[in-house]
Parts: structure tokens; C-alpha cells; sequence
């Protein structure tokens, strides 16, 4: 078993963690980018068309509690999207994710994984990582609402699995996300 | 397989060298590639292979070489229906030059195949110099009668390599990702072929994403990466035995592997809490060495030739650039300062140049850069042109091009920037990885 001796491990403190979440011990990238509200396009203006995942039951009876339609029920999406090559949290992502917190409260025998995802225009290497950030701005946001990170996992699919097949800013915004996704319950 | 180079040995005059020798100007603006003619192999015996005739396998080797020979942009193969004779035995080692100086032929690539008495062959490849009518190269190879092909690229490359003063390519391969399924739910397994696309074969079977398939110096051994269990690390396939095997022991996301150009370690970078550095690992230690540590995404690791730098991009100046490291991670410093992003790095492998992928004004582009930063030139631009790979001679570059319909497909070009081809795959491609020459 190789040893990693020095690498970061995140302690997150519930009040620390939204300011760290985007960037632990990294300022220079977050920092240089333009802040949520000046960006001309914001993915999230429209709340509409946010992407469903395939499991997707049919709108209908009883939703099994803690299941992922149970948690896009409740939520209102398992969905939140992000800005072009940022993996800042927009205040409509921290509102969805607060309630995918308050969600995990009420089902404390669920396990999550958060999945980052890019759109299509950045290299597959740099997406891997990009995607890897997204996924931990969610994770660590959830972490910062008291959830236990023993309940969090992440994996980043870089831009290997778009949720729209298209290559326009609509289809852009809406592969540019973390999807919390019930693991085990 | 084995495949045996041998100087073939006849008592030709030594004497026709007085004028300039027959030239390829490589560096030159190739508007004019060289006219050549391969006219089909002769059989050397009347003998019959398990891959077919001698006089089959003697067709199919002259088109093969004249085919290697066009790709590379530097050659012009003339239309066998326009030569006057076909070549018997006689003239494979004495041909008839006014002939085919009738037809404006420069060079001319004869040779014989035949049959051994261990079911092999041995093809025989000479070249000459039609005008000044002079022998310029000959070598003879006995392999498998299946190994036909590669005899014919081991000539192709001795023709490249006599006329352009450069080592040649054509017996490589290339390993990469072959793609097929809309972009939701897109396949992906890794194929390897030869560099003409002959040989076609997938290694994996599309069960698990796999990405970023890189060849290990003896060529036995490929790295990638595989999202295997949900788990996306970095993987080792040998190509022998098909055996599959992850790489260490690690918790967090490893991606973006490379070896090093003496096969004991791979660079990848590893991404923890959203951080992405790069490592070293030695294979036969398993020992990790961690060379990036700051903020920022460190990642696409390659080695210089000698194996005494790394060059990589990082976001750590706040957006993606490349930068150079001296192989235990000291000395890191940016090179690129180019508009708009510049990514995926790949060393040549004759040390001149990075080959690289520049983002900007929502199109990607390959280019290429001295390791200093200086010379930048652009070579291609297209809707996704990445990941860059280099021809074993460092003279082509092979890359992935998608388009905004989500098809993709390998293409190659000169690193003069001439001569962009596209190379026929069954399915969708990215992430091709060209091999050194074979062995």
C-alpha cells in the first residue's frame, strides 16, 4: 500500500465550511473569476428544465421514503448546476442542497454520492478534475449542514456523461452539474 | 511475433554516388511530394503461405508500402496502371530506369517475398534513385507469413527513412478509444490497430468507461483509465494476456496516467477534495511520490524523452496553461502564453517540440511549442480538436476531433502543419496514443 503522507484532508467546520467548500486552501482560481452575479449567463435563471436521472419513476403513487424520487420530490430537484468552468455553489444551488441536507436528516440510513459533471467544452483531463471539484463544493456544503461526510461520497464523470445530448448553451448549462444520488438507503 | 532485419547481400557496384543524393526536403513547404513507384513485390518462389501466394502477399506488401508512403504527405505514389512493365525477379535488383523515368518516376521501391521452408517469409525491399539510376537503400526482413504487413511498414520505413534523413513510422500502432451511443449513454472501449488502421481489435468490452489509453515503452503494456466499480482509477492492461489490474491502493480519483520512457513509473494526477496534483509511482516499489502541491488543477503529465522533465497544465495562475518540472517536481515554471487556454501537453519524442491543445474563442485547436515556450504555431482548429499524440519520429501528430453533432474521429497532421488526414475507424474515436516504432 503506497503512503500518501501529506495529502489534505478536510475538517470541516459547519460554519466555515461554505467559504471553504469552493476552495480549501486555494484561492487564486476562485478568486480571479468574476463573481455568481456578474456573470452574463446564469445557468439558473430557469428553473424549468432541470435534468431528471433515468431511475425516474412515473409521477405517481407512493414514493418509497428515501428513495432518490423521494428526494427529488422533497428537494424539488437532485439536480444543481453550475457556471461555465466554476465549481462555486450559485444561492440556488445552496437552496437546493440545504434541502437535500434537511432531506438526509429525515433519512439517516441514506448514502449519497454526489457526481460531478462538465459540459463538453474543456479537455477530458482538466473536466476529471473540474468535475471532482463540483462534486466536493456539494459534498462539502452538505458536510457545512451538519451532514455526516461518513454519508457523502463523490466521483467526478468530467464531461463522459452529459444529462442533454447537444451542443448549445441550453444543453451546456444543463450538463454543467452535481447530482446527488441515493447509493443506499 | 518475430520479425528479423538482415542486409541483403549482392555484389552491386559501389560506385553511383558521385551526383546529390535523392532528397526528401522535409522541412520544405511539401507542395510537391515526391513521385514514386511500387510496383508489386515479386515472388521469390512460387510458394504458398498461410497468409496466400507469394505472388498475393507481393501485391498486397507494394500497396501497403505505397500507402504508408502517400500518408505521410511527403511522397506521391504513382498509379500502377500508368507503369510500362510489370517486375519480374531480374529487374527487382536491376531495374530498368529509362522505363520508368518515362512515367517521372524519382524513386522506385522493388523487392521479392518468398515462401520459407518454416512456413514464414522473407520479404526482400530495395530502393533507388531512378534518375541518377543508383541503389539508395536494401534490407531484407523473415517473419511470419502473418507478419507480411509488418515486413512491408519495416520497408516503407527504411524508403521514409533513406530519403528523408528522418526514421520512419509506419510499423507502430495505435491504441485509443473507440466510441459508439449518444452522448448520454456514449460506449467506450479501448481498441488497438495499426498505425493504417489495419489490424483492428477492441480490448475492452464496453462494460466499464475507460479513458486516456497511454502505451508503456515495450509496448506489452497500456495505461488508462477505467471507471470500474464506480471507481475511476488508474488501470493496467497487458496485451499479451488481456490481464487487467488496477494501479496502487488509492481513495481518491487517479487519472491521467503516463509511463515514463523508461517503463519503471507513471505520472497521474490524483484528485483529493476536489484537488488535483500530480504523482509519481513506481511500479516495482509501489512507491508514490506526490510532485505538485499547490492550489489549483495540476494534471496531463508527460516526460521529456530522457525522462529528466515532466510537462503538464495547471490552473494555478488562474486559468489553463502548461508548465515544465524537472522530473522530482522541482523547478516548476509556466511556458505557455498564448491566448486563451493551453492544455493536454505531450512531449515529442525527439525533444523539439509540446504538442498541446489550445481552447479559445470557442474552438480547440492543436499546436505545437518549443519545451522553452518559444515558437508557438497553431496547427489545427476545430469545433474539439484534443489530445495530441506524436508519430514515433516526432514528425505527425495524431489527435481526436469531435464535432457539435458529438461525432468523433482521429486525424493527423504534419507538424509543419500540412498534409491533416483523417484515419478510418470502425466507430467514433478519442484519445488516440501512438506507440514507439515496433521492436
Amino acid at each position: 500500500m503506497p503512503t500518501l503522507p501529506t495529502l489534505p484532508r478536510f475538517t470541516l467546520l459547519a460554519a466555515l465550511a461554505l467559504a471553504l467548500a469552493a476552495c480549501a486552501a486555494k484561492p487564486p482560481v476562485a478568486l480571479e473569476k468574476p463573481p455568481e452575479t456578474a456573470r452574463p449567463q446564469a445557468p439558473v435563471a430557469d428553473p424549468a428544465p432541470i435534468p431528471v436521472t433515468e431511475t425516474a419513476a412515473p409521477a405517481a403513487p407512493a414514493l418509497v421514503p428515501g428513495s432518490q424520487a423521494d428526494l427529488r420530490d422533497k428537494a424539488g430537484s437532485d439536480t444543481v448546476l453550475f457556471a461555465y468552468d466554476s465549481y462555486e455553489l450559485s444561492a440556488e444551488a445552496r437552496a437546493v442542497l440545504a434541502r437535500h441536507a434537511q432531506w438526509l436528516q429525515q433519512n439517516p440510513g441514506v448514502r449519497v454520492t454526489l457526481e460531478g459533471h462538465c459540459d463538453e467544452r474543456g479537455t477530458r483531463e482538466y473536466n476529471l478534475a473540474l468535475g471532482d471539484r463540483r462534486a466536493n463544493s456539494a459534498k462539502n456544503f452538505l458536510a457545512s449542514q451538519g451532514v455526516d461526510v461518513a454519508r457523502l461520497s463523490t466521483i467526478s464523470y468530467g464531461k463522459e456523461r452529459p444529462a442533454v445530448d447537444g451542443s448549445d448553451e441550453a444543453a451546456w448549462a444543463q450538463n454543467r452539474r452535481a447530482v446527488t444520488l441515493v447509493t443506499s438507503r | 511475433m518475430r520479425l528479423i532485419p538482415f542486409m541483403l547481400a549482392l555484389g552491386l557496384p559501389a560506385a553511383v554516388l558521385a551526383q546529390a543524393p535523392l532528397r526528401v526536403d522535409i522541412n520544405a513547404g511539401l507542395m510537391q511530394p515526391m513521385p514514386i513507384a511500387v510496383p508489386a513485390f515479386a515472388p521469390g518462389n512460387g510458394g504458398n503461405t498461410e497468409a496466400g501466394t507469394t505472388t498475393a502477399l507481393g501485391q498486397r506488401a507494394a500497396q501497403v508500402i505505397a500507402a504508408d508512403l502517400k500518408s505521410s504527405g511527403l511522397f506521391r505514389p504513382i498509379d500502377p496502371a500508368a507503369y510500362t512493365s510489370a517486375v519480374g525477379l531480374d529487374e527487382v535488383v536491376k531495374p530498368e530506369f529509362p522505363a520508368w523515368r518515362t512515367i517521372a518516376a524519382q524513386a522506385l521501391v522493388t523487392g521479392t517475398i518468398t515462401a520459407n521452408a518454416d512456413g514464414g517469409i522473407t520479404l526482400a525491399c530495395y530502393a533507388y534513385d531512378v534518375f541518377a539510376g543508383s541503389e539508395i537503400a536494401r534490407q531484407g526482413f523473415v517473419t511470419t507469413a502473418a507478419g507480411w504487413r509488418r515486413a512491408a511498414h519495416k520497408c516503407a520505413d527504411l524508403v521514409y527513412a533513406r530519403l528523408t534523413g528522418e526514421s520512419g513510422y509506419f510499423d507502430s500502432r495505435i491504441v485509443y478509444v473507440s466510441e459508439t451511443g449518444p452522448r448520454t449513454k456514449r460506449i467506450k472501449r479501448l481498441a488497438i490497430m495499426d498505425q493504417d488502421g489495419a489490424g483492428h481489435r477492441f480490448l475492452t468490452s464496453g462494460q466499464n468507461l475507460v479513458l486516456t489509453p497511454r502505451f508503456a515503452p515495450e509496448q506489452q503494456t497500456i495505461t488508462y483509465m477505467s471507471f470500474e466499480n464506480n471507481r475511476p482509477r488508474v488501470w493496467l492492461y497487458t496485451l499479451g494476456s488481456g490481464r487487467q489490474e488496477a494501479v496502487g491502493q488509492f481513495a481518491a480519483m487517479t487519472f491521467a496516467p503516463r509511463f515514463s520512457p523508461d517503463g519503471q513509473t507513471l505520472v497521474f494526477s490524483m484528485s483529493v477534495g476536489g484537488n488535483a496534483d500530480i504523482y509519481r509511482f513506481t511500479l516495482a516499489t509501489r512507491q508514490t511520490t506526490r510532485l505538485t502541491t499547490g492550489a489549483g488543477i495540476d494534471t496531463a503529465p508527460s516526460y521529456s524523452p530522457d525522462g529528466s522533465q515532466i510537462v503538464f497544465e495547471s490552473d494555478r495562475g488562474g486559468s489553463q496553461q502548461i508548465y515544465v518540472m524537472n522530473a522530482d517536481g522541482s523547478n516548476q515554471h509556466r511556458i505557455s502564453f498564448g491566448d486563451g487556454r493551453s492544455a493536454s501537453p505531450v512531449w515529442s519524442p525527439r525533444g523539439d517540440y509540446i504538442a498541446f491543445t489550445r481552447i479559445g474563442g470557442g474552438r480547440f485547436g492543436i499546436g505545437v511549442m518549443r519545451p522553452d515556450g518559444g515558437g508557438e504555431r497553431l496547427l489545427t482548429n476545430g469545433y474539439q480538436d484534443e489530445s495530441p499524440t506524436w508519430s514515433p519520429n516526432g514528425r505527425v501528430i495524431l489527435f481526436a476531433r469531435s464535432d457539435r453533432a458529438g461525432r468523433s474521429g482521429l486525424w493527423s497532421v504534419d507538424v509543419s502543419g500540412l498534409n491533416e488526414r483523417r484515419l478510418a475507424t470502425p466507430l467514433d474515436a478519442s484519445d488516440p496514443a501512438w506507440s514507439p516504432l515496433l521492436p
